[in-house]
């Protein structure tokens, strides 16, 4: 397994190590509250790993206070888990390694399986010793904006992948079932390829084996060779697959365009392809 | 503390394939609704036993999946 991806019995063994933070990462804290792995602490995506101003990724000074209030440093292994199937953990390593953090892991399966285990589960909010954080300047090569997107559409520069669900793709759908609509147009970006997230994943969560990721990706002629984005709606989802690509099959240029869907789709006079 | 009687399984509702996942923490039953494809959660309920929840979660996910359009990609 790569050094990025921890087991939940890896967890259950090491959740209190002394320079070890498990944090569960959800859009909505609730899941948190009802119990959560012993230790872990809680960031809300919406309000803790985002500026709730800009539409913008968490400022420096705003992750510094969060990671210090954590009672993380710069020597912690921080392991992070979520609920929708680490979507948002999966955003939290993205930014934490923008802005530089060495030592950041996954748990495979997330909260799911951290459950379906029947894994001890607490609802002690703890609190930790806070420390000094020091974050580097964002690492802005493992984003693309939309200048990036429209000149990788217009001019074929990188692989595009849309992560999201094939009704999404073509336009039958504005967002996930049951889920408000937040664009103005369906499809997709034009010379998209469509690789849904769902297939990096087996049925219990955890991610699929290093050979099988390569394949699936593979077979729609993205291979590591040139520069690669994702996006999804709002980046979340394509977060999970630019941590696949990036850290289990280590392609070099990958980039997670999270302004996503709920950008292209709202732009005026953008080019939409559909089906 | 642990969850208790963890329970997954899918089936439709309306037009759309949902899972619906249940457990037990403590007295109360808590029950979550994702939609299969992409496998977002939208709905969610507690309640002092498992039908509660899932009865309150799935009124839920009915009101807001009527919400959801389809369009003619043709």
């Amino acid at each position: 397994m790569a050094d990025v991806l921890v087991t939940t019995d890896w967890v259950a063994q090491h959740a209190k190590d002394a320079n070890v933070r498990i944090v569960e990462v959800d859009v909505d804290t609730t899941a948190y509250d009802q119990g959560h792995v012993p230790g872990a602490a809680g960031w809300n995506w919406t309000t803790e790993l985002c500026d709730t101003l800009v539409r913008d990724i968490i400022p420096l000074k705003k992750l510094e206070e969060l990671l210090g209030k954590s009672g993380v440093d710069n020597t912690t292994t921080i392991v992070l888990y979520g609920d929708n199937n680490n979507w948002f953990a999966a955003w939290a390593f993205w930014q934490l390694k923008m802005y530089g953090h060495k030592d950041v892991r996954i748990m495979d399966g997330g909260r799911k399986k951290w459950l379906a285990e029947s894994r001890e589960l607490s609802t002690d909010k703890p609190t930790f010793l806070a420390k000094t954080y020091k974050a580097s300047a964002p690492d802005v090569s493992l984003r693309a904006f939309l200048p990036d997107v429209q000149q990788a559409s217009a001019q074929k520069k990188a692989a595009l992948v849309d992560v999201r669900s094939p009704a999404e793709f073509t336009g039958e759908i504005l967002a996930p079932p049951g889920l408000p609509e937040t664009c103005q147009r369906g499809g997709h970006i034009p010379g998209a390829k469509s690789i849904p997230w769902g297939k990096n994943c087996n049925d219990d969560g955890t991610f699929k084996s290093v050979d099988e990721l390569k394949k699936l990706y593979a077979d729609q002629g993205v291979n590591g060779d040139g520069p690669v984005i994702a996006y999804c709606r709002i980046g979340e989802r394509s977060s999970l697959t630019w941590f696949v690509l990036k850290h289990l099959l280590g392609f070099q240029n990958v980039k997670n365009y999270d302004g996503s869907w709920t950008e292209w789709g709202n732009l005026v006079g953008a080019p939409v392809e559909k089906p | 503390m642990r969850a208790e009687g963890y329970t997954k399984r899918r089936q439709p509702l309306g037009d759309w394939e949902i899972e619906i996942e249940t457990y037990q923490l403590g007295d109360v039953f808590y029950c979550t609704i994702n939609n299969v494809d992409p496998g977002a959660r939208f709905a969610r309920a507690e309640g002092s036993t498992r039908e509660e929840a899932e009865s309150k979660a799935l009124e839920k996910a009915e009101r807001y999946l009527k919400q959801t359009r389809r369009f003619t990609t043709s």
